[in-house]
Order: structure tokens, then sequence, then C-alpha cells
């Protein structure tokens, strides 16, 4: 969205499109505490709305749908979706990453029905009974703070014998008198009744063996995220884990195509690195433009278009 | 306005207009504080003036109608649910791309 705001300001012909709404993984997320400028912090959702509305006063055009892949044409870089063909002088890939799999038996089959992938969304179904966490980064510990505002219990499971999320977050997690922590412990199997809810769980602890159930009726999974980059194969090499490589200027080893956000290999995924990304990659594929291609702040209708898949 | 095509349906009136329905109803289970809910909103919107006169859409906000997700099981949202003949057609889980919706839609005609 950040790509898009300085590419629309940079009076490029640009056009966002997007696969269900902008925002992503921003949306799931209930409170932002670590964005600046928001002393109080700000709800995910309001923040979304808020830089879609930056971006579009500034005339980005947004459009819902769905990049199948990319391919090159000379100079011009074709952007195929579901319903139409784009051609662009510059993309940046900003699409982001969605929640990774347990592979557990019952997962899948039970999305919906007491596993879900979003505390913001579901929390609130599970008021005074007992949920699971799986996790030990900054979601699954921010959700499961988030859950005791429903939950009479939240049961934290961690792989490994220490939390990898933020000093802050583990303070609180480790104090919390309605979490308890299931260390070194992994689920195995999810439990559901005959109406196909969720109503417990297997556990086995990896030091010593030993597994246990645990009556819980819902099981919230964070264990990590995979990038959402299936339509670049085949187009540009990627990164082990599916991530894209880029160099400091956000420059993928394709001439015209940019990486922003969670999207690209790197340490830190937060908002405000994807933002910074974005301003990046959008000024780099703006200088690439009017370089080689001659366009320079040519209005809108008849500057060189570029594209921002998100 | 595809918005005029969305009817708000409570738990009260569930029966008569989405059980007893002579065409198939796709319901938006949803509430103001679920950020992918309002991400998939003007996505209904769109498709209830597509599939006009074939499928009617509905809305259901959960925090005002317990009754009728507590009835379904629906632990999570947004969650949609094709009604056909008053039967569960199909049901898709969280913010989808319009085409899997589509593709739901299709399948009950």
């Amino acid at each position: 969205m950040t790509a898009g705001l300085y590419a629309a300001r940079a009076r490029l012909n640009t056009r966002l499109m997007e696969k269900i709404s902008p925002g992503g993984q921003v949306l799931t997320t209930d409170w932002v505490d670590n964005y600046p400028g928001f002393p109080e912090g700000v709800s995910g959702f309001e923040l979304v709305d808020r830089m879609r509305k930056q971006a579009e006063r500034f005339g980005l055009e947004i459009v819902r749908g769905e990049v199948t892949r990319l391919s090159r044409e000379d100079d011009w870089i074709l952007v195929h979706m579901t319903e139409s063909t784009l051609r662009t002088r510059a993309v940046i890939v900003a699409t982001g990453t969605i929640p990774v799999k347990l592979g557990i038996p019952g997962e899948i089959e039970y999305t919906g029905k007491g596993v879900s992938y979003c505390a913001t969304c579901d929390g609130p179904f599970y008021r005074g009974v007992e949920v699971a966490v799986v996790g030990g980064g900054d979601t699954a510990v921010e959700e499961a703070l988030y859950l005791t505002r429903f939950a009479s219990k939240v049961h934290l499971f961690h792989r490994r014998d220490q939390l990898r999320a933020t000093g802050i977050l583990r303070e609180a997690v480790t104090t919390h008198p309605k979490i308890q922590i299931h260390w070194s412990t992994v689920l195995t199997e999810i439990h559901a009744d005959d109406r196909k809810l969720v109503r417990g769980v297997t556990h086995l602890d990896l030091k010593t063996g030993q597994t246990g159930q645990l009556p819980v009726e819902g099981v919230f999974l964070f264990v990590g995220q995979t990038p959402t980059t299936s339509f670049l194969q085949g187009f540009l090499e990627l990164a082990p884990g599916g991530y894209v490589d880029t160099d400091l200027e956000m420059a993928t080893v394709q001439p015209g195509v940019w990486a922003a956000g969670d999207v690209r290999s790197k340490v830190l995924r937060q908002i405000v690195t994807a933002a910074g990304d974005g301003a990046t990659a959008a000024f780099n594929a703006e200088k690439y433009i009017e370089t080689r291609f001659g366009y320079s702040h040519a209005p809108k209708t008849t500057g060189a278009p570029a594209g921002v898949a998100s | 306005m595809a918005g005029d095509n969305v009817l708000h349906v409570s738990d009260a009136e569930f029966d008569e207009m989405v059980l007893k329905s002579d065409i198939p109803v796709l319901v938006d289970f949803w509430a103001a504080w679920c950020g992918p809910c309002q991400a998939i909103a003007p996505t209904v919107e769109e498709l209830a003036g597509e599939f006009v006169g074939r499928i009617r859409v509905a809305k259901m906000n959960v925090d005002e109608n317990p009754k009728t997700p507590g009835k379904y099981g629906i632990r999570a949202i947004p969650t949609l649910i094709v009604f056909k003949g008053g039967q569960v057609a199909e049901q898709i889980t969280g913010a989808v791309a319009k085409s899997q919706i589509v593709g739901a839609l299709d399948k009950v005609l």
C-alpha cells in the first residue's frame, strides 16, 4: 500500500492489484502498538483503512483481481490475472504471507469449527471456555493475550523451551494468571464432537515423550507464515521457503520487478518495515521508468504504467 | 448500488427469509470487530448484484443474532453459507477470493 502511495504521488499510472482486500495480515490484527505515530495504538483495520484512503487521495487505483503469473515481453512485464492481462513497465511484488498450516489430523476438517488462524475474528466465540494457542512468536503471544479477554483459560503450546516473542510480550504472557504455557510440547491431533465442533486436543511433551489430552473448544494456530509467491514460479527464482530475494533497493534479479514487505527474504517482518520497503521500491521503480523509458512526470493518463501486486 | 440487493437478516427472520426461500441464499455471518469481514463485504455486495434473481444474498450480524450462528456451529467469521432448500449446501470460512465464492454459488445453481 505504501508502494502504491509513493507511486501515485510520483504521478506514475499505478494500479494496485488486490486478491481479496488491501491490508492482508494487518486486517486480522486486533491492535497495533508498534507503528509510529499512534501513541495509543490503532486497530489493524483502522490503520489499513487510513493507509488506503491516503493512497486513494493521490489517485491510486485499487483493482480486485488475482494475479496468476508474470511474464516478460521485451521491456514490458505482463501481469496475468484470472480475467485479464496488464502490460506494465514495472511491477512491485507486495503479496505478503499467509499462515502456515500445522499439518495435524483435524486441523483442516475443523477450520471454522474451533480451529482458527485469527483471534481477532473468532475470539468472541470462546467466552468462558478454555482454548489452546500454538506458537512462540510475537503473533502467538499477542493473540494468546488477546484471547484472555474471552476465554476462561488459555493454554499456550510451544515446541521449544523459550519464546521467540519480543521482551514486553514475553513478560506479559509468562505472568498472566489466565495463561498456562506448555513448554516443549506440540499438538498431535484435534478432536471434535459429532457436530464437528472442536472439543479437545492431544499433546505430546517432546522432552518426556508423554502424551495427554486437554478439553479445549478452540485451537488457534500461529506457527509461522509462508510467502504468497506461487504466481512467480518460472518467472523469478525464489529463495528457500519461497521468499523473494532483493538487494537493498528492493530490486529483484528481474529488471523492472521489485519486492516489498513480508514477501521478501529478510529478518524483521513488521508493518513499519513493509512500509519502508514499499517507499524504497516505488522510488526505484520511478527512477527506472524515468531513465530507461524517458517518461518523466507525465500527466497520469500518459504516464508509464506501474503495477503493485498485493 | 449493489448494496441494495443485500438483505440484513435476524434470528427471528431466519426461517422465513433463508430456510423457506424459493431460491438459494448466501448468508454472510459477520461482526463489526472483524477486519476480514469488512474485507469481503464489498465482494459480497458485488455478488448480490451479479446473481440477482438467482441467489439471494443476506448478512447476519453474529453479535446481534447469536442463535443462528450457534445452531450452525459457527465459530469463525467471516463464514459464508449457501442455503438451498433449507439445508447447508456450501460453506466457506475466512476471507477468500471472489472466484472461490463464485465457484460455490455456481455449484448450487
